[in-house]
């Protein structure tokens, strides 16, 4: 069993587990989605079981899918690329293990009180106090790990600090701030708090966060795997140097304005929602900066895409990167946040940033991850291009689906007849929904099977990488007898 | 547009500086992304219109507002000899609830005297709102649109949502807007509803929540005691004004109630606090 054939020049089985944890949780994460998903469409099942009712459940898949899912992938990659990039060992081994078994546990404690009711109720952020504190302390770990691994490096050989690490960097502040002060909240009993701040003022703070947590744990993070997978898989360095530095810049000062943009035309101030939403413009050209960057350092080197299905994943993952930065501040923009605000289309923008950007670009550095680590061949890369078509027609079908029914929500809810009244009644529009419901359910559907060849493909190449060394040690032993 | 945070348009050496010195980047790097809070989130607590000029006027965060008196509800309180936070004179007759004589529950507010806490039992049920999730499909906050005036009425003020903790405010219109929906339908109505939403709206997609029937509103997670009177003090110690009285009668409120009657009677008193004039700008 602990015949760890890793290099011993690194800390890679923390690695392994975080690696292979992340697969289990984006299989049930995705599961979670696809039920809540058919829920809607067919709401009998709801099967009249509190813990899994349609609100419930929700919650319980995005915690699962952004934290369980996106924290596993986040610490793996990190953990895996500061010790590469920096010619060091971790800071702590133990320490990140501790953290690991941790965040393990207090994720696994975390669905389950989801699935009672146990909430804050702020949206994103759902965990009761004590395991808030508890994923609290598992952050400042990680990122006392992480700084302390690069500030062991040796100058001489490693003088300059890579970019992907001043992304993780960014991330681990940002979202020790974010997590902090939004999560500010006076206990009553061990499973009840209220928060500390109500109303408008809430209602910022709140979304200062949800839209962070979106900017920085799953777009600053993210960039950081894209910025040293991308070049690691197709082998050749970054396309621009100075436009990631553009880009880290602008991303980290301009992203935190954007939360207001989610409040306009409420109760909040008039100036902080146009103030996000004149922000939200501006940052298209440093995440199509970001994105380009990415791609083009593909160019000269496109034919790839035909043969290596984990870079496809990558370049795939850029590509909704790109559209979804576009669309965001489309919809931030104030005529069109009238109409999609509140509908479905939101919900379809945030998959194609989850699904298309998030879960693809991690989809494809866990794959370059599991080779590397086990030091083996996949065992199918046949089932890896399955893959790939499964997640992209899946994603596709989903976002298709959220659009038309978002905005043909939007548009139903504003109508009116000739007379001038409202031409709809409200659960008209809902039951308008149902066959898009349906369509987003089939490519819930995909996506999931998707995450499930997956977590075969890598059970079974670890299998296969174990049998190998097992055997090859068998060899020697017999041998040497 | 990362000017003055260190960015690419300083000499390259301070790029070139932090790349060197992780410390340092990550010093440039807080203070980076410090600012937009700074600018966006602290003005909200100060700023009197972002409230529409409702101020809290004591300690216990008791509310006046001079330049839209029909938004809050103003009581004052005083400390008695005895240390317990009471009504001041003057403002004795406004009990947000007391106990009559046959045993009955009444209270001195009415609807539209203005913005007030919530009564305990509309706090358990405001609990068991959040707890149910209903805020994922549930917004409560109106925006000033035609038609949204006409589907659910007038635009939703910050002053509404002051003694909400948290906001309530929501993201996503799976079902209706909520923030008015107290009094437009009668509690049977929403019982039924509740427990099958489909019996009575064949089209929803609700999902039904026939326990809250059944469970007592006093019943908490592995046979614990929802303490209404701790949650009270709880929200006092955040600025929601409860003199000791109320919060004495916490529990006794709640008493024999189920769920259903605790989420039902938070429901009915959303929007019905404040009564808006249609003639009064209260936003820009």
């Amino acid at each position: 069993m602990d015949t760890a054939i890793a290099k011993p020049k690194y800390d890679d089985n923390v690695v392994k587990y975080l690696t292979v944890m992340a697969v289990v949780f984006l299989v049930l994460g995705t599961s979670m989605g696809t039920m809540a998903a058919a829920q809607l469409a067919w709401p009998a099942l709801n099967f009249d079981i509190a813990e899994i009712t349609f609100a419930r459940l929700r919650v319980m898949h995005t915690n699962t899918v952004i934290f369980a899912f996106g924290g596993m992938t986040l610490m793996a990659t990190a953990f895996y690329t500061v010790q590469r990039t920096n010619g060091v060992k971790l800071f702590s081994n133990g320490m990140a293990w501790t953290m690991s078994i941790l965040f393990t546990i207090g994720l696994l404690l975390g669905v389950i009180s989801l699935s009672m009711g146990m909430t804050q109720g702020k949206e994103y952020h759902e965990l009761i106090w004590p395991l808030d504190i508890a994923v609290a302390i598992v952050w400042l770990m990680f990122t006392f790990n992480f700084i302390m691994t690069i500030a062991s490096r040796n100058k001489q050989t490693h003088s300059h600090v890579y970019v992907s690490n001043w992304f993780f960097m960014g991330m681990m502040i940002m979202i020790t701030y974010l997590y902090v002060v939004n999560g500010l909240a006076i206990p009553v009993s061990l499973f009840t708090s209220y928060s500390i701040f109500s109303g408008v003022q809430d209602a910022m703070i709140q979304w200062w966060w949800g839209h962070n947590a979106v900017g920085f744990f799953l777009t600053a993070g993210f960039l950081a795997i894209m910025y040293y997978f991308v070049p690691k898989q197709a082998q050749r360095p970054i396309y621009s140097y100075r436009l990631s530095v553009i880009h880290f810049w602008a991303l980290m000062f301009g992203y935190v304005w954007l939360g207001a943009h989610h409040l306009q035309y409420t109760a909040l101030p008039d100036w902080t929602g146009s103030l996000g939403a004149a922000i939200s413009l501006a940052m298209i050209i440093p995440s199509w900066g970001g994105a380009l960057n990415g791609m083009l350092t593909l160019s000269g080197a496109w034919d790839r895409l035909r043969t290596d299905y984990i870079l496809r994943f990558l370049i795939m993952a850029l590509a909704f990167y790109a559209m979804a930065t576009f669309e965001g501040p489309v919809m931030s923009s104030k005529t069109v946040n009238a109409l999609s605000h509140y509908t479905d289309w939101t919900i379809g923008h945030v998959h194609s940033g989850a699904l298309g950007w998030v879960a693809m670009v991690s989809i494809g550095a866990i794959y370059h991850m599991v080779m590397k680590l086990w030091n083996t061949e996949m065992y199918s890369m046949k089932l890896i291009n399955f893959h790939f078509w499964l997640a992209t027609i899946g994603t596709v079908l989903y976002i298709v689906a959220m659009w038309v029914s978002g905005i043909m929500q939007g548009l139903m809810w504003r109508a009116y007849d000739e007379y001038g009244m409202l031409a709809y009644s409200f659960v008209e529009s809902v039951a308008a929904m149902h066959p898009y419901y349906v369509m987003r359910t089939m490519g819930g559907v995909l996506f999931t099977s998707g995450a499930v060849l997956m977590l075969f493909n890598i059970v079974m190449t670890i299998r296969m990488a174990k049998a190998r060394q097992t055997s090859g040690s068998q060899n020697v032993a017999s041998a040497t007898a | 547009m990362a000017r003055g945070v260190g960015g690419e348009d300083k000499p390259k050496n301070l790029q070139d500086r932090f790349e060197r010195n992780i410390f340092a980047l990550m010093i440039a790097t807080a203070l980076a992304v410090s600012i937009a809070g700074i600018v966006q989130i602290v003005p909200l607590f100060y700023l009197k219109s972002a409230v529409d000029y409702t101020e809290r006027v004591d300690q216990y965060g008791n509310l006046k507002n001079e330049r839209f008196p029909e938004l809050v509800w103003q009581r004052e309180f005083v400390m008695d000899d005895n240390g317990r936070v009471v009504l001041a004179p003057g403002s004795e007759n406004k009990r947000l609830i007391y106990k009559r004589e046959d045993g009955s529950w009444g209270s001195d507010w009415n609807p539209g005297d203005g913005v007030r806490p919530y009564t305990p039992l509309e706090l358990a049920g405001r609990d068991i709102y959040i707890r149910e999730g209903c805020y994922i499909c549930h917004s409560q906050m109106i925006r000033p649109f035609r038609d949204e005036r006409e589907r659910y009425g007038h635009f939703s003020l910050a002053t509404e949502s002051i003694y909400d903790h948290p906001f309530q405010w929501g993201s996503k219109r799976t079902g209706p807007d909520l923030a008015r929906v107290g009094g437009k339908y009668s509690d049977e109505w929403h019982v039924m509803h509740l427990i099958r939403p489909k019996d009575l709206i064949p089209e929803s997609i609700m999902p039904a929540y026939p326990w809250l029937a059944e469970n007592s509103i006093e019943d908490y997670f592995f046979g614990m005691t929802r303490d209404m009177q701790a949650r009270l003090r709880a929200m006092r110690r955040i600025g929601v004004p409860y003199t000791d009285d109320e919060i004495d009668m916490a529990q006794e409120h709640v008493r024999g109630k189920t769920e259903m009657d605790a989420i039902v009677a938070y429901m009915q008193v959303l929007g019905t606090m404040v009564r808006l004039d249609d003639d009064k700008v209260y936003r820009e």
